[in-house]
């Protein structure tokens, strides 16, 4: 027998191979959750790296497949959201600060489309979920160690913006501070910008001017003048210390995947998800943890430290919540 | 309220005001001579924004510092060629060209950034310029930490104020830019070309602009980020006409609006019980109120944004 090919039979052998990996993608795609995210700042910002870093994860490991856009303008925000949820994604994630109602307002025409917004109100109806930034129980430990390390006992700490999420997490630093230094005096100082770090530095530089010797880096650009003027640092949402190294001894670190795992599991149990996910931000569920250098950290400052962070981490005790603005 | 005024006597206080002043200084003088030619630069936020991340960019991939700040001035050249071009031979409104190269040159920095640099959860660094002690100079009390142990780009500023009021007051070049931007015809009448003047003003301008926003990537800080220019050069526009389009008055506008600045970062850590915002507000504030007293007398250039085409009366 001849084995011959006609034009036709090519045709449709190439159609048929070309279309495969595509037939297989879709017959996977059954059990993996498409997310889109819809980022307002470049991904590369501390806050959006975390999220976009879990999810990156996340659809590393087979969970979901992950699309997003950045930089996307308020005014263009709920442009990119309806497209997201009109393309098929099943879970849009987003931060609804800047656009509340228009954010629900577009959950509201897409019944059947999952959305989880970073936002300062509740969730809404079935499909609305909300989340908080929540890496205060680090940042409690954290203060723990710092609390032993001062010479001068004055903590210094530079932040955006005065908002719920800032200041609960320098006030638990500040907490952690005391409990392990009744001396301590705090100062601190807001720059008025998420993104201006040659301003954090300096308002870094007045603080260590007045005396702090250890200080609470909310943002970019406090480390640097700790580490210009040899006093130490602390980092928060992300590992800071490879950057500045012998300056940065501990990091508040923030791990999102806890949150995308719940409302994945929500979503395929086909449970509603307007709820809050906040609490998988919880050091309880992983969703924060303190990482640090033991060797720039006094040994005496650890064990109280760990005995904290298993009772944390067993539910037997809460950092309480300080929304107030720090002095 | 002792503690305040011991701030100001404290001469980290001063070092810090010339470390903010920096970029500002740069900014309001390249503002100033677009403006003393006839033509306003409301490019100059973007400006700044693309000095900041090619300055950074050039020394990132292996260029040394001053080549970074040589860069940095090019690209705001060409960003100020375009206005140029735009607002001076073609005539058309120079604040909506301005305003444009500010949306353009800001996306375009990020763009290109974003093309060229790997990026993970923090930015990748440079080594900037360090603060210089200059011997024996440094070690003078009082003023020696302030004046002498700052980073290069500073004394840079410092001497760009000098040579700017130098040409400007007294050279036939100065002369010849001031005429353009009060009576482009008596320029044309001496037999000069007051568009290739003004082109040339407003590439010069800019590019100081840029070295203005690469002093934020290349010594204040050692990292880009798209949006850290910060709203400086909206402040530089301020400070010209505070300045009176004067480059002594303009570096004392600077150092003004710099004082504030570093002067409140300190009261928000010894003045409790005031709303940082107050602080915070303070810079803007009280340059708003120097503008109100200072910009009355202010003598402003003719000719300021009025296209000048060759034989229309």
């Amino acid at each position: 027998m001849k084995l011959t090919t006609n034009r036709r039979q090519l045709i449709v052998g190439a159609a048929a191979t070309l279309a495969l990996p595509a037939y297989i993608r879709r017959a996977n795609a059954a059990d993996v959750t498409r997310v889109a995210g819809v980022h307002m700042s470049p991904v590369e910002n501390a806050w959006n790296s975390r999220i976009h870093l879990a999810f990156q994860e996340a659809a590393a490991s087979g969970l979901i497949e992950y699309e997003f856009s950045e930089g996307v303008a308020p005014t263009d925000y709920p442009r990119a959201m309806r497209e997201y949820a009109e393309g098929g994604a099943q879970l849009v994630w987003g931060e609804a600060y800047a656009v509340e109602r228009e954010a629900r307002e577009v959950a509201g025409d897409y019944p059947d489309t999952a959305f989880l917004m970073g936002s300062s109100g509740g969730p809404e109806g079935d499909n609305f979920g909300v989340f908080g930034t929540r890496n205060h129980e680090a940042a409690y430990l954290a203060g723990m160690l710092a609390g032993k390390m001062s010479d001068s006992n004055v903590f210094g700490s530079v932040g955006g913006y005065p908002i719920p999420e800032v200041n609960l997490l320098i006030n638990a630093f500040r907490m952690g501070v005391s409990e392990v230094n009744p001396d301590a005096t705090f100062l601190n100082g807001f720059i008025g910008a998420w993104f201006d770090p040659a301003r954090a530095k300096e308002a870094a530089m007045a603080q260590i001017d007045a005396g702090a010797d250890i200080l609470f880096g909310e943002r970019i650009g406090t480390a640097d003048a700790a580490q210009e003027r040899g006093v130490k640092a602390i980092g928060s949402l992300i590992d800071y210390t490879p950057r500045y190294p012998g300056t940065v001894f501990a990091n508040a670190i923030w791990n999102y995947g806890p949150t995308i795992e719940a409302i994945v599991e929500d979503i395929n149990a086909g449970n509603a998800v307007g709820r809050d996910y906040t609490e998988y931000s919880f050091m309880s569920y992983g969703g924060n943890e303190l990482i640090y250098v033991a060797d720039d950290v006094p040994a005496d400052a650890i064990p109280p430290m760990e005995a904290k962070q298993a009772a944390i981490q067993a539910g037997e005790w809460d950092v309480p919540i300080n929304n107030d603005e720090p002095a | 309220m002792m503690e305040a005024i011991d701030l100001l006597l404290n001469t980290s206080l001063w070092a810090a005001v010339l470390r903010i002043a920096t970029p500002l200084i740069f900014g309001v003088l390249g503002a100033l001579l677009c403006e003393r030619s006839g033509v306003l630069n409301l490019g100059i936020e973007g400006i700044m924004t693309m000095g900041a991340m090619v300055g950074w960019l050039t020394v990132y991939m292996g260029g040394d510092l001053w080549t970074g700040l040589l860069v940095a001035a090019l690209s705001g050249g060409m960003m100020g060629l375009l206005h140029a071009m735009l607002t001076v031979p073609l005539g058309l409104s120079q604040h909506v060209s301005g305003l444009g190269i500010t949306l353009f040159a800001s996306s375009l920095s990020y763009y290109l950034y974003r093309l060229i640099v790997v990026v993970g959860d923090l930015p990748p660094t440079i080594e900037p310029f360090r603060p210089l002690d200059i011997p024996i100079l440094s070690d003078i009390p009082g003023l020696g930490p302030i004046l002498f142990s700052q980073t290069v780009p500073t004394y840079l500023a410092l001497l760009s104020v000098v040579v700017m009021a130098y040409v400007l007051a007294r050279t036939p070049l100065g002369l010849a830019i001031r005429m353009t931007g009060e009576n482009p015809h008596a320029v044309e009448a001496q037999g000069l070309n007051p568009l290739r003047i003004r082109i040339g003003a407003v590439v010069a301008g800019s590019a100081l602009m840029a070295v203005g926003g690469a002093f934020l990537t290349t010594a204040a800080f050692n990292s880009f980020f798209p949006e850290m220019v910060q709203g400086r050069g909206w402040i530089c526009i301020a400070l010209v006409v505070f300045a009176s389009w004067r480059p002594g008055k303009a570096l004392l506008g600077a150092l003004l609006f710099a004082f504030f600045d570093a002067y409140q970062l300190r009261l928000q850590t010894v003045v409790e019980g005031v709303p940082y915002q107050l602080f915070l507000m303070a810079p803007y504030f009280l340059s708003i109120g120097a503008l109100v007293l200072v910009a009355r007398r202010a003598q402003v250039p003719e000719a300021l944004m009025v296209p000048y085409r060759r034989g229309e009366r």
